[in-house]
């Protein structure tokens, strides 16, 4: 009997200490974040899709088409065409394809790429209507993204404003669009 | 007792069933329900709302891990190992990069071992909270889920931080680690221990002492040590069981053995003991990363030498570590070429769950389902 | 013209529009309060999106259920299966008529007000069984046995505590008790401990019946979405589902009005402030809000640790409040 009662008692006021629990988170303040009114800043390695980088002394893409990064991409997502152009020392890429579908973005391409072709984009407001939406041509992409940068000198002057503005748009993807 | 094979989809059709004269009827949990988080298919044959059998269907996920740790090199695979348990991907990754280190006789530096401890234990802190959120979600408590989420999403920034993803971190690497930690890590490391210990004392008080929780877990499928071993259970389900079993201090690996800890059990057996287990052992990770923290050595994180092209010598390979859900352990045969000539990757949810037949009978339907909630599985290990 | 305003027919239609647009209003706001308390539980914010801090969100909810086609099963007991969710809404509407919101304002002052919901209020539990019966799905019979033994068990204790409450009272009408309590809130009868005692234990009874025969968590034995999937509604699509929903509030807001009548001195006021409406609604919400609060505190119970509850505790505990009160108002 007693041992009943002391079991209803404390039992009780173990519902009572949960209750005050619950009511003092209630007057905290909020701890999510709204995400399309708000967004977080992106941690300096986040791990985007892949996208080349430009070579600052050239205004070209630094990869010259070696295929290490294709190799060492464990799903096989990676297909790089190079060529050699007249009066170059060294082969230069002329198609760069991501298909995004497949890829773990597990980075073993941008640790194979001993020259720093390629790093992590920040995109991360990656939607899209079917699935070849996702099939990238990474190559075009860099080549619009200097368009829209500096629309006069496409032609791979070296622009230094270019790179800036290229980085830039690297740093900076954690303010989106959306309002 | 006959069980239907077919799946009796109304319940107009289901036949008197002959032995007992009990009428039984077959209910399907899974694999879209939303107390097997994942697609996990349960038959239950069911007298009322008694389970007369569980069987467990799995297969639902299955992507050939294994397989796949046969036709990729070894570099290749590490990426794999995070998605076998989404959930603790940091230690699964360890396994693997311990047993192909061990196959070809790289030592990780020092520094890589310790942040592998701490990066291990957090995420193992993570797990457990994801588990202590979606179990009281099956005991029909939703707010400690988001607590729970609360917390985790600290571990989660400050993994990100270091490894740029958020869940499949892939960080190891075959002979130390993809980055460095910065100082802003480690003193974020040590605020989110001062943080995690009053919120430990949080959940206690909510959760843990609460009547309500207790009666439902107290004398609860109870799991007996003999089952415990037929059924190779490990982790916090045989902990829970009373036996002091943990790879860190049974078969101790990295830089476990310099850190002081303690193996918390239970003798009950039941689901309550298990619960404490997973609590006790957040409380004791904490420790660890502190004392890690502390000890922290400085120099490289990657072990110099560590060939491109990774042959192992032909044999046979075994490492073992300390998932959040039991013993993980990867065995590698090697016939001295690029590619593993086979991959085991010796899942601690498999055993976990293959219990739960046998546990279970007998058992009204919420408590066999707390009884699954308390063993803690992720699906995509089972099927891996 | 005025005279016929004030014609007991025009006066019942005003009442009766005026209870179905309170508790159409309530139920779907109450959503809206339960999903915002919830989200400030959990430290979020909450419905934001529609309206001002979500405002209209519960009207968003209502079209895109409305919009829904209401499906039908094969195989279901169609009639059963559409009855039901009505069933369980005009127990509701009904037993509001005689709740007095104000000292003026009761669609039905009659003299067994106490008796009738209370009889109304079984019927509640049929609608549950007969829509998990109905629709020949494994999860609804199972939560519709679950259903009938939980109301069954709770019915009992609080029905010793009503008659503990009648007793004291000596008067079935509502609007009588409510005024018995006039005064200061110490004449509350949850305070008036030298009647009884026992009086506040009394109210927490009668409370926890209330969660109980409503199906609010710690005791939602009937959904259980971890175990049940949606018990009993889980093949209700559509305003089938919506009027269950709102039936589930409706029911809500009657144990509340009621717990405010029998306990805490309906539409008196404690300092003389503000009108009578006003104080009964405070009182009210604040006990909605208590019902909030504890679904989002504890983890559901188990079967029979509800039944254990109602049979080793609740019941004997009422029983002995009854005798004892009835013991003191002997001597005294
Ligand atoms: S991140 Fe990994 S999967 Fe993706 S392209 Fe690079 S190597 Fe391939
Ligand atoms: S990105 Fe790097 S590794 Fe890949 S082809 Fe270009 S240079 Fe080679």
């Amino acid at each position: 009997m007693r041992n009943a009662v002391k079991e209803v008692v404390s039992g009780f006021y173990s519902l009572i200490v949960g209750m005050r629990v619950t009511i003092g988170q209630f007057f905290k303040p909020i701890v999510t974040v709204q995400y399309p009114h708000e967004t977080l800043k992106i941690a300096p390695r986040f791990r985007g899709h892949i996208e080349l980088v430009l070579d600052p002394a050239t205004g070209k893409p630094k990869c010259f088409a070696c295929k290490l990064c294709e190799r060492a991409c464990p799903s096989d997502c990676i297909t790089v065409e190079g060529a050699k152009l007249e009066g170059a020392k060294k082969r230069s890429v002329t198609a760069y394809h991501l298909d995004f579908t497949k890829c773990s973005l597990c980075g073993s391409c941008v640790e194979a790429c001993r020259d720093g072709a390629i790093r992590f984009s920040r995109d991360y407001n990656l939607a899209g209507w079917s699935k070849e939406d996702f099939i990238m041509d990474l190559f075009k992409r860099l080549e619009l993204e200097a368009q829209a940068a500096s629309p006069e000198k496409v032609d791979g002057r070296a622009v230094p404003g270019l790179i800036a503005a290229q980085d830039a748009a690297h740093q900076d993807k954690t303010k989106t669009d959306l309002k | 007792m006959t069980t239907q094979e077919t799946i009796v989809s109304n319940l107009a059709d289901v036949p008197r069933s002959n032995g007992g004269g009990v009428e039984t009827f077959v209910l399907n949990v899974g694999p879209q329900h939303p107390a097997t988080h994942g697609v996990l298919r349960v038959k239950m044959t069911m007298d009322g709302e008694y389970v007369l059998r569980a069987e467990p269907v799995c297969g639902y996920i299955h992507r050939m891990h294994e397989k796949m740790g046969e036709n990729r090199t070894y570099a290749q695979f590490l990426p794999n190992t995070s998605r076998i348990d989404y959930l603790s991907a940091m230690t699964y990754t360890h396994a693997w990069a311990g047993v192909v280190e061990r196959a070809a006789k790289i030592q990780p530096p020092p520094r890589a071992e310790y942040v592998r401890v701490i990066t291990s234990e957090l995420n193992r802190i993570s797990s457990h909270l994801v588990w202590w959120g979606a179990f009281l979600l099956d005991l029909g408590g939703f707010t400690p889920l988001l607590y729970a989420f609360d917390d985790r999403e600290m571990i989660l920034d400050l993994l990100e931080r270091i490894t740029g993803a958020r869940l499949t971190y892939c960080y190891y690497r075959i002979g130390g680690l993809y980055n460095d930690v910065d100082e802003e890590f480690i003193e974020g490391t040590r605020k989110f221990v001062h943080h995690m210990r009053p919120r430990l004392k949080m959940y206690r008080e909510l959760v843990t002492e609460n009547i309500i929780f207790r009666k439902r877990l107290i004398d609860i499928g109870p799991i007996s040590q003999e089952m415990c071993r037929k059924y190779g259970a490990t982790g916090p389900v045989i902990r829970g069981s009373g036996i002091p079993y943990d790879v860190r201090k049974a078969e101790p690996y990295s830089a476990y053995p310099e850190f002081d800890f303690e193996i918390p059990h239970f003798r009950e057996g039941d689901s309550m003991a298990r619960y404490l287990v997973r609590m006790e052992e957040m409380a004791q990770s904490l420790r660890i990363i502190e004392q890690a923290l502390d000890k922290l050595p400085s120099g490289p994180v990657m072990a110099e030498k560590v060939p491109r092209v990774l042959k192992l010598p032909a044999g046979d390979y075994c490492y073992a570590v300390e998932a959040a859900r039991g013993r993980f352990m990867v065995r590698i045969v090697s016939d001295n070429k690029e590619i593993a000539y086979r991959a085991k990757l010796r899942t601690p949810c498999l055993s976990n769950l293959s219990l739960f037949e046998e546990a279970s009978q007998g058992m009204l339907l919420p408590d066999a389902l707390a009884l699954m909630g308390s063993l803690d599985l992720v699906i995509p290990d089972i099927d891996r | 013209m005025l005279k016929l305003l004030s014609t007991e027919p025009v006066r019942l239609l005003a009442f009766l529009v005026g209870i179905m647009a309170f508790v159409g209003l309530n139920a779907a706001y109450l959503v809206w309060v339960e999903r915002k308390g919830a989200g400030r539980f959990q430290r979020r914010p909450g419905p934001t999106e529609v309206g001002y801090a979500g405002l209209l969100q519960p009207i968003a909810d209502a079209i895109k259920l409305l919009s829904k086609q209401l499906i039908v099963p094969q195989g279901v007991d169609a009639a059963l299966f559409r009855v039901a969710p009505l069933l369980m809404m005009a127990p509701a509407l009904m037993s509001l008529a005689v709740i007095p919101f104000g000292p003026s304002l009761a669609a039905r002052n009659i003299n067994v007000g106490l008796l009738l919901i209370f009889a109304l209020g079984s019927i509640n539990v049929m609608a549950i069984m007969l829509g998990g019966w109905s629709s020949r799905n494994k999860y609804a019979i199972m939560s519709a046995a679950r259903v009938v033994s939980q109301n069954v068990a709770y019915e009992i204790p609080t029905l010793l505590v009503v008659i503990t409450m009648i007793m004291i009272t000596g008067t079935m009408n509502l609007n009588e008790i409510v005024r018995q309590q006039a005064g200061a809130f110490w004449h509350w009868n949850v305070f008036r401990v030298w009647v009884n005692p026992l009086m506040p234990v009394t109210f927490l009874i009668f409370f926890i019946c209330m969660l109980a025969e409503t199906n609010r968590a710690p005791f939602d034995m009937a959904e259980a979405e971890s175990e049940l999937v949606a018990g009993a509604y889980t093949e209700y699509s559509s305003m089938g589902f919506g009027v269950f929903f709102m039936a589930e509030y409706a029911n809500i807001l009657l144990g509340c009005s009621l717990a405010t009548v029998l306990f805490l001195g309906g539409w008196q006021s404690p300092f003389g402030i503000l009108p009578g409406v006003l104080w009964f609604l405070i009182k009210m919400y604040f006990l909605v809000f208590a019902v909030v609060w504890v679904r989002w505190t504890f983890p559901r119970t188990q079967f029979y640790g509800l039944l254990n509850l109602s049979w080793k505790l609740l019941i004997p505990v009422s029983l002995f409040t009854l005798i004892l009160s009835s013991a003191i108002m002997k001597l005294y």
